[in-house]
């Protein structure tokens, strides 16, 4: 019953991913569409507020109008932060938000991260939590959507469009008419939305409770629609308002994969080859089967130590767990939520097996099992143009992607960009263990794998935590902002130049001594450029943190 | 040149230990990053051997010093690979320096003549050369007509004809007049000379990197980067944990993960490339030029002396207008008499063969009519004023109708077949009759036609030139199988093919010899000068082929790819490597702290020494053992681009995997006997 779930569960991911990848293609064309008839008025209006004109960008131009509109929401969520116990919508009295804490938090918003050092019932305002977190569950995929759009015409050679133009349309044409809808469904299906304050329970045994609620409908959905992942609530789609049941369950997992998977089918449709989108999707879902095996192999077989003490473990490993979902659906969706880079979670990872928390974090450290609205396609490809890069010279010519030359400038920035991750984590890992390893709940293997897990999330833009960490402190809050940041703008910056440098260059025609990056054999190149690269990368960590973990679990 | 020189020879081996050493200068090694991190990680070591406590650590001094000496060897065999690259070149400019030595020249001024050094010798000065001196700069003949031997450049010892005006007037400085004397204007500044790049080239002092071997290198330093990172962060991770890593642990590790085979083999695979290049006696002017080659999309080739023997043999007689056969040969015999060209050769080689004989004594006397360009026909002028002719079918015909002639009905539909079938027709004529044609065929060289296929197979296009008319050069080009032709092509016709592929985006290469061919072998990509041709032309091009044989550019295109696959291909080994040196160092490294680790230690390495000093020890032997790959280059067939690269992913990728979990287990074995 439970893999008949898991199987449908599947087959429904793979069918919704072409058609929505050939929507999402046509809602980006440059050319009048029929979509246009619906969305028309509406962004008309909205282009004629902003006063934005509606012409090509250079890619400088682009990445420019990208970085400043986004930086300009970071600041007005973090005054929003700052200031909330002074603003209405604040039933519950919440006071404002400590200063590193706010520029965590907006940060962390405005990067699809949602990475949380607070608790949403008790950290935000009901007006914080929809005009700033909401808002930038819209705006930040919207963004990163955009900015892929632009990185795949640049690819293809075509203009790179127009940074508002595309930003508006992601949020029009995909995510505003997606969310309603979900939100609806999910508060049907019994997520509360309301403006009420906590409610107050009286219990038996004669105590009180608060129970918090809000307005969880219209979040949720973009939640995991956006894979921003950030939950109203402290626990996030663990607790029942947030996940109510399996059905729940099921349409949030579709929601975090729907996008994903959709956009390597958006790139074999833009470049005018399908065949080139399906590749990558096939490698990809190969990497996803492969990562999702082995959480289920280590989840049901469970903590030996446990299993040794004669705990009944039938069902697998269910520490940490709900027992609404068991253990299949939440080890599927430990690997979907970290796959998409949602970070939304309905198990705590840190109580996850060693070895399903390692494909959890090296799910976030390649960032090309799918990976997050927009921004994981864009590493993807970078990593297809590594690929071609060192394996294309074998075919005796200068490499070539989609037409291109590789040549030193392109791979200068992707060389870069390539460094950034692999610094991004270790750094700030060792010195948060080496200087602040007071703030770290476990010690040994598993406090270990709690520091580089909170950085590859931050890195990744994932933002699931593995907990145990008291992050909300400065040096906490500051170091996992800045990586947040970098880790998803600089990746833009650079890779929009890529494709600006490819897009400036005569296309070189295909023909018989061509490498083609649209047959099964190039999927093992840039598998093999993936696991190669990604995972010789971090392999010293993982075997201190997880795999020593695992290999001295000894009942 | 190619005959002269060993491949390897025992001087070149012995220098280039010397050198291996003097590269170890700190400002040389700062160039290869990689094998700097490698030298610096010597150095730390070295200290560490001294001062054993330094870092706080454990690790016993043999140890140390064992870390270090490996280092240092690895950085050696690096330097080792490229002085042996850079000697084979070396030697090469050696002999050609011999060449280069100083002369004498007769500097021609107003009308005296002046002996003054060859040195001296500017741009546009005129120098007289005699019989048995040596050509004091490159220059073109302006006077005169002179045999001169070439071989120190070219290595053909048989001497070519220089002449003045057309396109054997280009001499080369150094050569020999071996006969007669000629009028030379010097083209080139002292230092400048042809002589003086081809010695700097294969030596490789004006090597550049080029565009590809930038990039690479930029990917290379950036994985050094990131296993730096790796590396210095990780005795944090091990603090956390109570694990000390050692210093000189790390930096085995760090040596092991940076690509430092291909990165000692890099240059090496560069200057080996070129050099093939020179032995293959073609010249190239940059690097670049030799990775453009095996990027070429489309290649223009003249038709004749290329694809073909281009010497038009008489092949048949076609009489027309109700004419004898045996009187047309006779005629055409006659009018061949004093024609040295291969065409009239060939006309009285048939006569012997098919038993035809004529008069004699009827052309004895008479007046030889040379071939001319304006009038596309040659023949003899009799002593009783009768006129013989043989030439262009339409040259005759106009010749004939002016005289009052008239032209037989069949002659236009013989000669269209002729054409169709690829050969050329030669009407024959005596003052206003015409007696027929001679059927002149053009032979495809063998094995071209293959040669082509392979092109097709390689993705290449090939493009054949030819001023014959479009039925002679369609089926000639059928026949060879080129995939396209341009037929009456003039010079012009060659630049706008080569604009028009290139406004493609495609990469074109040609080769040319005229003056003429300046233009379109500058606009080319590739292009190839024939040794033969003027100056303007070898200037104008990248490449110069010594031997002055067309066909040349499809090994040049071949070598060029070889060159990227062989980077490639190392590349890919290098970085595959990685997963075993990381089974090899990382439970040694971790074994004693967490016993359980043992289970990664999947190579059942002897002891964690023993494990770190093996897959050092294999780093380090991996680069000499592939030097002989990086020189030869990899095997390059011209297979699709689909199955050569599963190919090399198989042998290179695959292999790579595999080879460094065998290598570092049986060199464990040796190392376990005593570690």
């Amino acid at each position: 019953m439970a893999f008949l779930a898991l199987g449908v569960t599947l087959l429904l991911v793979l069918l919704l991913a072409r058609p929505t990848g050939l929507y999402i293609a046509h809602a980006f064309k440059d050319e009048q569409t029929k979509l246009d008839r619906f969305f028309g008025p509406i962004e008309r209006g909205i282009f004629k507020i902003g006063g934005i004109r509606r012409d090509n960008q250079s890619w400088k131009k682009y990445v420019f109008a990208l970085l400043m509109c986004n930086a300009l929401m970071i600041a007005l969520v973090y005054i929003i932060f700052r200031t909330q116990a002074y603003l209405p919508l604040n039933p519950t009295n919440v006071p404002n938000m400590e200063p590193t804490l706010a520029f965590n938090t907006a940060i962390s918003f405005m990067t699809t991260t949602n990475l949380q050092h607070y608790s949403g019932e008790s950290g935000l305002s009901y007006l914080s939590q929809m005009i700033a977190i909401v808002f930038m569950m819209f705006v930040a995929p919207a963004s990163g959507l955009a900015a892929c759009i632009a990185f795949i015409r640049g690819l293809g050679g075509k203009p790179f469009g127009n940074f508002f133009v595309d930003m508006v349309r992601a949020i029009t044409r995909l995510l505003l008419p997606l969310a309603i809808v979900m939100a609806i469904v999910f508060i049907a299906l019994g997520v509360p939305q309301t403006l009420e304050p906590n409610a107050i329970a009286h219990t038996i045994s004669g105590g009180e409770q608060s129970i918090a609620r809000g307005p969880i409908g219209s979040f949720l959905s973009i939640k995991q629609l956006g894979n921003n992942g950030g939950g109203f609530l402290g626990v996030n789609s663990a607790h029942p308002f947030e996940n109510p049941d399996a059905i729940s369950n099921l349409l949030q997992i579709l929601l975090m994969l729907l996008i994903p998977t959709a956009m390597p089918f958006v790139y074999g449709k833009m470049v005018g080859n399908a065949k080139q989108g399906r590749v990558l999707f096939v490698a990809m879902s190969m990497l996803f089967i492969v990562m999702l095996g082995t959480t289920l192999a280590a989840e049901s077989t469970g903590n030996p130590v446990l299993n040794s003490l004669g705990i009944q473990h039938d069902q697998g490993s269910m520490e940490g767990k709900e027992v609404r979902f068991g253990m299949m659906q939440s080890a599927l969706y430990s690997v979907v939520t970290t796959a998409s880079e949602t970070g939304a979670v309905n198990t705590m990872h840190d109580t996850l097996t060693p070895v399903a928390g390692l494909v959890a974090i090296a799910n976030m450290m390649l960032n090309t099992v799918f990976g997050g609205a927009g921004a994981g396609l864009m590493n993807v490809l970078m990593y297809a143009i590594i690929g071609v890069f060192l394996s294309g010279l074998m075919v005796g010519r200068t490499p070539e992607f989609l037409g291109k030359k590789i040549e030193g400038k392109e791979m200068m920035l992707i060389a870069l960009t390539m460094l950034m991750t692999p610094f991004l984590v270790l750094a700030p890992s060792a010195w948060a263990l080496f200087s602040y390893s007071g703030t770290i709940s476990n010690s040994g293997f598993h406090g270990l794998t709690q520091v580089m897990y909170e950085y590859t999330s931050a890195a990744a833009n994932n933002g699931s935590g593995f907990e145990g960490l008291g992050d909300n402190t400065p040096f906490w809050n500051i170091t996992t902002g800045i990586v947040m940041y970098i880790g998803r703008f600089f990746s833009f910056v650079t890779l929009l130049a890529v494709a600006g440098s490819l897009s400036a260059k005569k296309a070189v025609p295909e023909t018989a001594g061509t490498f083609r990056t649209d047959t099964a054999l190039f999927g093992v190149v840039f598998l093999a450029a993936v696991l190669i690269v990604g995972a010789l990368t971090f392999f010293p960590g993982l075997v201190l943190g997880p795999i020593a973990e695992q290999l001295t679990l000894k009942p | 040149m190619s005959q002269k020189r060993s491949a390897l020879s025992g001087a070149i081996i012995n220098n280039a230990i010397k050198e291996a050493f003097l590269k170890l200068d700190p400002r040389v090694m700062v160039r290869n990053p990689i094998m700097f991190v490698v030298e610096v990680g010597f150095v730390i070591t070295l200290f560490l051997t001294f001062v054993p406590g330094a870092f706080d650590g454990n690790t016993p001094v043999w140890f140390n010093l064992t870390v270090s000496l490996i280092l240092l060897v690895t950085v050696l065999f690096a330097n080792f690979a490229e002085a042996v690259a850079e000697g084979r070149g070396k030697a090469q400019a050696d002999s050609l320096k011999k060449t280069k030595k100083e002369i004498l020249a007769n500097k021609v001024v107003g009308n005296v003549v002046k002996q003054v050094p060859s040195t001296e010798l500017r741009k546009g000065d005129i120098v007289l050369v005699k019989q048995g001196e040596s050509i004091p700069g490159d220059g073109e003949v302006i006077e005169g007509l002179a045999s001169v031997d070439e071989s120190a450049i070219t290595g053909e010892s048989a001497p070519v004809i220089k002449e003045a005006g057309g396109d054997f007037s280009s001499v080369t400085g150094g050569t020999r007049v071996i006969s007669d004397q000629i009028k030379v204007r010097i083209t080139s500044d002292p230092g400048e000379s042809f002589l003086d790049r081809m010695i700097s080239l294969v030596e490789g002092a004006k090597r550049q990197k080029t565009p590809n071997e930038i990039a690479l290198n930029t990917v290379l330093t950036s994985l050094t980067l990131i296993f730096l990172i790796v590396v210095v962060t990780l005795p944090f991770f091990g603090h956390y944990l109570n694990i000390e890593i050692d210093v000189p642990v790390l930096i085995a590790l760090l040596v092991c993960l940076i690509p430092t085979t291909i990165g000692g083999l890099l240059s090496a695979i560069g200057i080996a490339g070129m050099d093939r290049v020179t032995q293959f006696n073609v010249l190239a002017m940059s690097g670049k030029a030799v990775e453009a080659a095996g990027d070429i999309n489309t290649i223009i080739l003249d038709k004749t002396g290329t694809i073909t023997y281009g010497n038009r043999m008489a092949s048949e007689f076609i009489p027309v207008g109700g004419e004898k056969d045996a009187v047309l040969a006779e005629w055409a015999a006659i009018s061949s008499v004093k024609d040295e060209t291969p065409e009239g050769r060939s006309v009285l080689e048939l006569m012997k063969k098919q038993v035809l004989r004529y008069d004699e004594s009827i052309a004895s006397g008479g007046e030889f009519v040379e071939f001319k360009a304006e009038t596309r026909m040659s023949g003899i002028d009799l002593k009783d004023g009768r006129k013989v002719r043989k030439g262009a079918v339409d040259s005759i015909k106009k010749w004939v109708s002016q005289q009052g002639g008239t032209v037989p009905a069949d002659l236009d539909r013989n000669s269209d077949r002729i054409a169709s079938a690829g050969g050329t027709p030669l009407a024959v004529a005596v003052d206003n009759r015409i007696y027929g044609l001679i059927y002149l065929k053009d032979t495809v060289k063998p094995g071209m036609h293959e040669r082509f296929e392979q092109m097709r197979q390689m993705g290449i296009k090939t493009i054949m030139c030819t001023g014959d008319n479009p039925l002679t050069a369609a089926t000639i080009a059928r026949e060879a199988g080129v995939d396209d032709f341009i037929a009456e092509s003039k010079p012009e016709d060659k630049i706008a093919v080569i604009r028009r592929e290139q406004a493609e985006g495609k990469l074109v290469a040609m080769t040319g010899d005229g003056t003429n061919d300046a233009p379109a072998l500058a606009q080319a990509d590739v292009g190839i000068a024939m040794n033969t041709g003027t100056v303007a032309a070898k200037e104008a091009a990248n490449m110069v082929d010594l031997d002055s044989d067309p066909s040349k550019i499809i090994e040049v295109v071949a070598i060029g790819k070889q060159l990227l696959m062989t980077r490639g291909a190392l590349t890919t080994f290098s970085i595959a490597n990685d997963i075993a040196k990381y089974f090899a160092i990382l439970p040694a490294m971790f074994m004693i702290a967490i016993p359980q680790m043992a289970v990664l230690n999947i190579m059942k390495l002897g002891s964690p020494m023993s494990a770190i000093i093996s897959a050092l020890i294999f780093n380090a032997l991996i680069i000499p053992l592939l030097i002989p790959l990086a020189m030869k280059g990899v095997a390059y067939r011209p297979i699709s681009s689909a199955r050569l690269l599963r190919r090399n992913l198989l042998i290179y990728g695959l292999g790579g995997i595999i080879v460094p979990f065998a290598g570092i287990k049986v060199v464990d074995l040796v190392v376990h006997l005593w570690v």
